[in-house]
This record gives C-alpha cells, sequence and structure tokens, in this order.
C-alpha cells in the first residue's frame, strides 16, 4: 500500500523553497537532451510547464485536445492573477497573500506549497510582462491592480476583462520558440487515453489522434499531467465543452491518488440558466463586485411580480431593496469570497426572492457605480451642475472601459443592457478544488507522475480566491515543477530511450481500444449527452452547494445506476477511425460516472463544512459554516482499488505552524 | 421557431461534399445558435444519422475553436461576436439557414464544418514570439513605463483569438488582419522592439509559404472579425514590413 508522503522540505516557511532549490538534484545540460518529457495540455500550467521544460534542454512532447495550444480553457479566464508586488503600496506581502489564501480556503491547504506560491507570484508579472503581456497601465504608465473577494488590498493584474487569454498567449508563444527550434513537439487535437507505467514509473502514455482515430504510444522519463479541472462533471460548468477529467481519472486508476474531490467552487456571478438545452453557463467576472452590489428585493411581494414580468427591478425604492451582502457581512460586503457569496443568493432565493422566471437569479447593479464615477469625472473636467444624464454617461464610459467586453458578453446572451437595468446572476460551477493529490514537487504517487493546475488539488484548499489560478497554473509550470522534476530525472540519465514496444504498452493500449469498440459496437439507445445530463442534475440537486447525508447517500446510488445504464444502452454513432466527436464525448462521460461517484462519498464522508463544501447538518447558528479542525483539518485522499465505492481514504494531516486556525469570518 | 438548414456535409479530405438540408423544429430564441446544433445533432443520432461535425470548446467567444460560415457571413449574420456567441433571435421563423465552413486553400476540410487551421499556428511559430527565457530572471516588471496609450492598443491587438474569420471572409484569403495583430502587439511595446524586423520578416514570410492571399485593402475582414482588431493594424504591419525590408 502507499502511503503518503508530502515531502514537505525542513526549515523556517520563509525559507523552505530557497534551501530546497540549493540542495536539490540537478541534470546537467547534456543530458537533459536525453531525457523526454510528456506535457498532457497546453493550458496556463502546461504551457508554460512544456516552454520552461524545453528551454531547459529536456525533449518534450506535449499535447491537447484542442487544434491548438491557445484554445486551452485557460483562455476564458476574465477577471485577473494574483501577485504580492505591493505596488499599490496597500501594506501587502508574501505572508499576506499567503495568509489570505490560506484563510480562503479555509484552512484546508498545505501552508508550505501555498508560501511557496506567494513567493514566486511576484516573479510571474515580471516573466509576463518581458513577454509582451498587455497588463492594464495607468496614466503613469506603470502597472494597475484591482481588488478580488475575500481580501482587502489591491493585487490583482489584469489585461481588460481577458486576462487568461493574454497569459496564455504569453505563454503560447513561449512555447512556439520552442515548437520553431524542435525542443518541443506538439501534438494538437490529441487525447491522452492512458498512462503506461513500467516497473511502478510512468513512462508513457495512450493517446488518440483525434482526427484520424489512430491510437498512438508514447513513451517519456516523466509524464506531467495538465489538464485542468473536473466541473463538468456537473454538466452545466463555466468550463468549456470538452473540459474532462479523463487524464486525471486514468492516472488515479493507476495508483495516483486523487484528492479532496468535494471540494468544488459554485461560482455566484453567472449568467442564470434559461432552458432545458442549455449547453454550458457564463461566467461574468468577479471583478464586477468590485463595482456591482448585489441585491433582491426586501418584499416578497416585489419577488414575485417581477418574477412574473409585471414590475421591472429600476421600479423598485432603494429602501425596498435587500442588499443582502453588504447586510449579512458590512466588513466585505459584496467582496466576500466566493463560497460565501454563492451561498447567500441560494438562500434568498429558495426563500423565494429570486428575480427572474425560474426564481433563480439576483441582480447585480452598476447603477450606483454609474453615479459614483460620473460625478468624479465631471469633477476632473471641471463640468460644473453636470446633469444627471451628464453624470450617467461619463460613469458609464468608466464602466465600459472597465468591464466593456463582459457587458457584452451579458448583452449578446440575455438581450438586455446591464448600464440601464441591473444584471441577473445565480451561481454556478466554476472550479475544482480538489484533484490528484501531489507532494511538495508536485508529483503524485506514482513516480514520474506529476500534476499541475486546475488538475492537481494543492494550493486551494476547500475555497479558491479569485485570481488565485492563474497565478498557481503559471507558477507550477514556469518556476516550481522544472526544478522539482529535475530532483527525479536526475537519476534516469542513464536509462536511455523508453521502448513503446513492451507488454505494458501493449496492455494499456488493448484496454483502450477495447472500450473504444464497445462504445462503437454498443448500439444503445440513449446519446451520451443524456447520460451526461440525467448525472450533473444529480450532482447539482445532491452534491451541489448545500448538501445533506440523506442527499449524498441518494446522490451515490444514482450515480451508480446511471453508470450501469450508460454502460448497456449508450448509443455511439460513426466508426473508429474518422473524427468522430461523439465517441470523443463518451469516454469522458465514462470518466465522469465514475469521479461523480467518489465526489458525492467523499464529500459524505467529510462531516464538516468548509470552504465550498456546505454539509447542512454542520451549520452555526446564524447559518455559517461550521468547520471541525479537530476532526477534519487533513486533505482526504483517495486510493482507487477497482470501483469507486471502494476506494481507500489516506489521510494527509494539515499542520498550521505559521498560522492560526480560527474561524473564517468577513463580518 | 422551425428552420430549414442546409449545411454542408464531407466525410473528410477526399470527400467532395454537398449541400444537406435538415429541418429543425421548435427552436426558442433564446437559444444559442450551436445549442440549435446540438438539438439537431441529437436527434440525428436518435434517427442513427451521423451527426455534423463542427468545432467549438469555450462557447463564450475567446478560444477561437469554433467557426462556420453562416448565410454567406464569417460567425454569422451579428457583428463583433463568434459564432458560439450568436443567438437564434437573430433569426425568425420559417428562415431557411446556409451553414458552410471556413472557406480557404489554406482551411482544408477535416470533416463537415470542421477545417484545419495549422497554417495560423505555423505563421505564429515563425516569430509570434519575444526571446526571453522563462526563467524568472527577468527585470521587475514596472521598471520600463509604457505609456497607457500604446499599452491599450497593443492589448486591442492581442484580442486577436486566431479564429480564421478574417481569412474567410477575404476575397483573396488573405491571413493580413490575423499577422497585423501579433506583429502590432509587439510592435506597440518596448519589449517588441529588439526583433521587430526579423518578426515581421519571418511572419510575413510564412504566410505567404501557406498560400494565403494578398491582401488588397477591401476591410471586409475588419467588418466580420468577432474581436474588433481593426485594419489600422494592417497598415502598421506594412510600415514595419517596409522598415524591416530596406
Ligand atoms: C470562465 C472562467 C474564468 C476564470 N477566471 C479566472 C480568473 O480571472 N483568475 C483566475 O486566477 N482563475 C480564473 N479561472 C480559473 C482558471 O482559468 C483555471 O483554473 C486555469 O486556467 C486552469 O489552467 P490549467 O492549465 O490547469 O488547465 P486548462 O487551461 O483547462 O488546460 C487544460 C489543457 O489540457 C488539455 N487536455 C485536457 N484533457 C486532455 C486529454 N485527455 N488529453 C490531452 N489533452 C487534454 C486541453 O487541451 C488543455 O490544453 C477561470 C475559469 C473559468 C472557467
Ligand atoms: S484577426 Fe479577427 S477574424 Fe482574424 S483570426 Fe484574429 S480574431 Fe479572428
Ligand atoms: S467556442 Fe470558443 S470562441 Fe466560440
Amino acid at each position: 500500500m502507499t502511503t503518503l508522503n508530502s515531502r514537505i522540505p525542513e526549515g523556517p516557511i520563509k525559507d523552505k523553497w530557497t534551501l530546497y532549490k540549493d540542495k536539490i538534484n540537478l541534470v546537467n545540460p547534456a543530458n537533459k537532451r536525453n531525457i523526454d518529457i510528456i506535457v498532457i495540455g497546453t493550458g496556463l500550467a502546461g504551457g508554460s510547464a512544456a516552454a520552461t521544460l524545453a528551454e531547459l534542454g529536456y525533449s518534450v512532447k506535449a499535447f491537447a485536445y484542442q487544434d491548438s495550444p491557445r484554445r486551452a480553457h485557460s483562455i476564458a479566464a476574465q477577471g485577473g492573477i494574483n501577485a504580492s508586488k505591493n505596488y499599490m503600496g496597500d501594506g501587502d506581502s508574501n505572508y499576506r497573500l499567503f495568509y489570505d489564501t490560506v484563510k480562503g480556503g479555509d484552512y484546508r491547504s498545505r501552508e508550505a506549497n501555498v508560501y511557496r506560491l506567494a513567493e514566486v507570484s511576484g516573479n510571474i508579472i515580471d516573466q509576463c510582462v518581458a513577454q509582451g503581456v498587455p497588463f492594464a497601465r495607468d496614466y503613469g504608465g506603470l502597472l494597475d491592480n484591482r481588488s478580488f473577494g475575500g481580501v482587502l488590498v489591491s493585487r490583482t493584474f489584469y489585461a481588460k476583462g481577458q486576462t487568461g487569454q493574454q497569459l496564455l498567449l504569453g505563454a503560447y508563444s513561449a512555447m512556439n520558440r520552442q515548437i520553431a527550434r524542435g525542443k518541443i513537439e506538439m501534438f494538437n487535437r490529441h487525447e491522452m487515453l492512458d498512462v503506461v507505467k513500467i516497473d511502478g514509473k510512468a513512462r508513457g502514455i495512450i493517446a488518440r489522434d483525434l482526427i484520424t482515430g489512430e491510437i498512438e504510444r508514447h513513451s517519456a522519463h516523466a509524464v506531467v499531467i495538465a489538464t485542468g479541472g473536473y466541473g463538468n462533471v456537473y454538466f452545466l460548468s463555466t468550463n468549456a465543452m470538452g473540459s474532462n477529467a479523463t487524464a486525471a481519472w486514468k492516472i488515479h486508476k493507476k495508483g495516483a491518488f486523487f484528492a479532496n474531490p468535494c471540494f468544488t467552487q459554485i461560482h455566484p456571478t453567472c449568467i442564470p440558466r434559461s432552458g432545458d438545452y442549455q449547453s454550458k453557463l457564463t461566467l461574468m467576472s468577479e471583478s464586477l463586485r468590485n463595482d456591482g452590489r448585489i441585491w433582491v428585493p426586501a418584499k416578497i411581494e416585489d419577488a414575485q411580480a417581477i418574477q412574473q414580468k409585471k414590475l421591472k427591478p429600476i421600479q423598485i425604492a432603494e429602501e425596498n431593496r435587500d442588499y443582502f451582502l453588504e447586510r449579512r457581512y458590512p466588513a466585505f460586503g459584496n467582496l466576500v469570497p466566493r463560497d460565501v457569496a454563492s451561498r447567500a443568493a441560494k438562500e434568498r432565493c429558495d426563500a423565494g426572492f429570486g428575480v427572474n422566471a425560474t426564481g433563480e437569479a439576483v441582480y447585480l447593479d452598476f447603477a450606483a457605480a454609474i453615479k459614483r464615477y460620473g460625478t468624479e469625472q465631471a469633477k476632473i473636467h471641471g463640468i460644473n451642475n453636470a446633469s444627471t444624464e451628464k453624470i450617467t454617461e461619463l460613469g458609464a464610459a468608466v464602466i465600459e472601459e472597465k468591464y466593456g467586453n463582459l457587458f457584452q458578453m451579458y448583452e449578446k446572451i440575455i438581450d438586455e443592457n446591464p448600464y440601464k437595468t441591473p444584471m441577473m446572476i445565480y451561481p454556478a460551477t466554476h472550479y475544482t478544488m480538489g484533484g490528484v493529490w501531489v507532494d511538495y514537487n508536485l508529483m503524485t504517487t506514482v513516480p514520474g507522475l506529476y500534476c499541475i493546475g486546475e488538475a492537481n488539488f494543492s494550493d486551494h484548499g476547500a475555497n479558491r480566491l479569485g485570481a488565485s489560478a492563474l497565478m498557481q497554473g503559471l507558477a507550477d509550470g514556469y518556476f516550481v515543477l522544472p526544478y522539482t522534476i529535475g530532483d527525479y530525472l536526475a537519476d534516469d540519465i542513464r536509462t536511455g530511450k523508453i521502448k513503446i514496444d513492451s507488454p505494458e504498452f501493449d496492455e494499456a493500449e488493448k484496454s483502450v481500444k477495447d472500450q473504444l469498440n464497445f462504445f462503437i459496437n454498443n448500439k444503445g439507445t440513449h446519446t451520451v449527452d443524456y447520460y451526461h445530463k440525467r448525472l450533473g442534475q444529480v450532482m447539482w440537486d445532491k452534491v451541489g452547494m448545500a448538501r445533506n447525508e440523506k442527499g449524498l447517500k441518494e446522490a451515490i446510488t444514482e450515480i451508480q445506476e446511471i453508470r450501469e445504464d450508460f454502460w448497456k444502452n449508450v448509443k455511439v454513432p460513426g466508426s473508429l477511425n474518422e473524427f468522430n466527436q461523439e465517441l470523443e464525448k463518451a469516454g469522458r462521460v465514462a470518466d465522469f460516472l465514475e469521479l461523480g461517484e467518489l465526489f458525492a462519498k467523499d464529500a459524505l464522508e467529510r462531516e464538516e463544512s468548509c470552504g465550498g463544501h456546505f454539509r447542512e447538518e454542520h451549520i452555526t447558528d446564524d447559518g455559517e459554516a461550521k468547520r471541525d479542525d479537530a476532526n477534519f483539518a487533513y486533505v482526504a485522499a483517495w486510493e482507487y482499488t477497482g470501483k469507486p465505492s471502494e476506494a481507500i481514504l489516506h489521510k494527509e494531516q494539515l499542520e498550521f505552524k505559521d498560522i492560526e486556525l480560527k474561524t473564517r469570518s468577513y463580518k | 421557431m422551425n428552420l430549414t438548414l442546409k449545411i454542408w456535409r464531407q466525410k473528410g479530405p477526399q470527400d467532395k461534399g454537398r449541400m444537406v438540408e435538415y429541418k429543425v423544429t421548435d427552436i426558442s430564441e433564446h437559444m444559442s445558435f450551436l445549442e440549435m446544433m446540438d438539438v439537431l445533432n441529437e436527434s440525428l443520432v436518435a434517427k442513427d444519422e451521423e451527426p455534423i461535425a463542427f468545432d467549438h470548446d469555450c462557447r463564450e467567444g475567446i478560444c477561437g475553436m469554433c467557426s462556420l460560415q453562416i448565410n454567406g457571413e464569417a460567425h454569422g449574420p451579428d457583428r463583433g461576436i463568434t459564432t458560439c456567441q450568436l443567438h437564434m433571435r437573430m433569426f425568425k421563423d420559417g428562415d431557411t439557414i446556409y451553414i458552410e465552413p471556413f472557406r480557404a486553400n489554406a482551411f482544408p476540410v477535416i470533416k463537415d464544418l470542421v477545417v484545419d487551421r495549422m497554417a495560423f499556428e505555423r505563421i505564429q511559430q515563425a516569430g509570434g514570439y519575444i526571446s526571453v527565457n522563462t526563467s524568472g530572471n527577468t527585470q521587475d516588471a514596472n521598471s520600463i513605463p509604457i505609456s497607457k496609450h500604446n499599452a491599450d492598443l497593443s492589448m486591442d491587438a492581442a484580442s486577436c483569438i486566431g479564429c480564421g474569420a478574417c481569412v474567410a471572409s477575404c476575397k483573396n484569403s488573405s491571413a493580413m488582419l490575423f499577422v497585423a495583430a501579433k506583429v502590432s502587439q509587439f510592435a506597440l511595446l518596448p519589449q517588441g522592439k529588439v526583433e521587430a524586423k526579423d518578426r515581421v520578416k519571418n511572419m510575413v514570410m510564412q504566410m505567404d509559404l501557406e498560400g494565403f492571399g494578398n491582401c488588397t485593402n477591401t476591410g471586409a475582414c475588419e467588418i466580420e472579425c468577432p474581436k474588433g482588431i481593426s485594419i489600422e493594424n494592417i497598415a502598421r504591419l506594412n510600415r514595419e514590413y517596409l522598415a524591416a525590408t530596406i
């Protein structure tokens, strides 16, 4: 049985990473050429890792299911990236970023990893600027910052509402430079379907060429998984349609432990769903909460009139509005962390105060900000006695400058003008804090198999703060993994090329082909989406924003039933050796159907409320989440033994030496 | 609403391909265009017919994966958006909609509505980067102030999503807007100046090698570009190119 060793280096937290790097094994440049590394995924994490490893001299093969690395879902991140630069001079520091992240994560992350993240955060910004990432600047030409939820400083760097896009294009450009030099071999439109282990070590993968359908073998001395999160287990989420857990799940089945699957982030500000045909949900960036105020009608009769479209939000007088976040959390107001904001919105909607036809929406209102900015602009431009219209016009221009693309996106989807009427928003699945368990080196429980970015579980505990995923992805890829992987590969300099004609490759390829053949030949009755939607419904209803024992037990049984039905009756058209999108989806949904069960099991096991995991049995008198540090201050790392129901729980006890365990309060 | 769809079907690169007619009923105006395609595909699978292959991923207008020539226009009738952001309220009951892949010699069809845009990749690999190592040993980000004006223009150029609509809407199948967007992003920043000459030469050379047509300044690309990339960038590219070659 594998045991957990998190390999946290000795020494004071501030020096751990530096001291560790000084002592770590290195591979000399001449030897690096002969070492192959496979990187699956080219989002911020995989893209930055692939580029840096290639620069260091390793031979890299990178894989993505889209037709270009630039299309990884990191591209969709809107709001920004955190770094403790303290450019604003508002008292920020590495320690404060570390503290905010651990507290924001509700004390369920590993201190040493988080401190390292804070420590390298500043470097990320330097690196990106050098690469030509056009971050927003002020009139003096220096970098601008904004605030995100859960913190009291401005440390978020941004590029309009397209920060993820610009950061990814930065990593993509670094990759392109290495592709041109032949140091990275890029496999677009390829999907990894299994990992190959030889003598217990990860030594290669089986992949499918999505254009020709051909099954390929690729070998390497180490394999890095950077395939993003598993939010699509809910069917509807802010993830891309193709975002999936297959790589992470396949390595789990080959021995990598899966940690804290139940820690999932439901983001408060997404566009509400409109009908059964809905294929995905669209996020409205958290940055909007800098200027938008969240409210519902204070009177139930007003809410009902709105639901029946008999009343418009602008007709509701100020005193009849309930700014429920400002009311419940005066210190942080609209900028409370995501889990807190989401639950508060759900609470109001469950009580009947929702503001669209389905009753599942709250307002995000910019009228006050438009007025405030407009007045400020009028003063700056020396306009005395500006009319209300003029003020609105000036204020709207400021809002447009800050959030123009988000407002446009909203208007295209909902067909309402958010400059004139408040936006409607509702929580949606957005990010998965859980993921493949890794040690301080970002290595999984399988030697030579690494996991970075959203796919791993590491830094965000039970709740991720806004603008911290981009930071983590790039920290892992640019600054952490390229060092730590050398420590492992130093032993491999004499190994030579790994052969692909071995029994291990034969076996892995066979099992991949068997599954694909099954799908094509099954000729069942229901489409893949039919099963995915059923799974999603169970997950949302019973393993969503609020969970309880009864619901979780039901969810486990129901997921098992759906899975059984799927393997009997799924229908996949077309053939193997062609471009076949239904076949791609089938494999992904098969894995979600297993992951979903482990997710529910983990949620059932964790008898406390913390971060995004809210158990209705464990709440304080005023309805807030109640953590249980005495019994649950651990990482739940699950070992696969044949079925999700039989997974074995391993506990990594979390020690808090540099931060005092406290009840999280944003009041 | 009820609609008639005329959709390009093509088994693979060798197949000649043809338009096939489909009917869809009960389409809600709140659906996105691609959700309408999902509904059609679900019904095709149910009838044991092959669903229509089309590219898509983020479905929020940023990844650049979706394409489609809809009623002769790249990304359809609405402006400033991608196909995945197009909503059915742009159409009315009884309409006939023509759906085809992006057409250009440099974008061969893979299947049905899916095209191969690897030519764009190779252009980026030819010079779409600043040669700085990712070691982290770079100078402090605030050590070179950059005027807000230039930073904003650079950002506007950098917002290209690499979709290829500019090529598909150009009668010459020129990729100038796409190339100009990248060249401009870097040309407007001090960091990009060092390699500016090589970059523009190499990217333009690769563009020509890929078989994209010449730019004759028709401006069609700017109109159809979902990200509003301005053709002023093409003028900047031309200036950069001239400066690099004399
Ligand atoms: C709408 C949205 C907005 C966000 N906004 C912010 C923000 O403002 N700030 C912030 O910090 N975070 C934000 N996040 C979170 C953040 O964007 C993600 O957590 C992060 O970008 C994930 O990066 P990644 O590299 O781990 O994975 P991804 O970018 O998802 O990349 C996954 C890669 O894996 C590949 N892949 C997947 N499976 C396979 C397979 N089986 N075989 C081969 N390749 C595969 C894909 O092709 C892709 O290249 C946002 C997320 C969303 C969805
Ligand atoms: S310039 Fe516009 S149309 Fe052309 S690839 Fe870029 S975003 Fe698409
Ligand atoms: S699917 Fe991503 S831009 Fe349309």
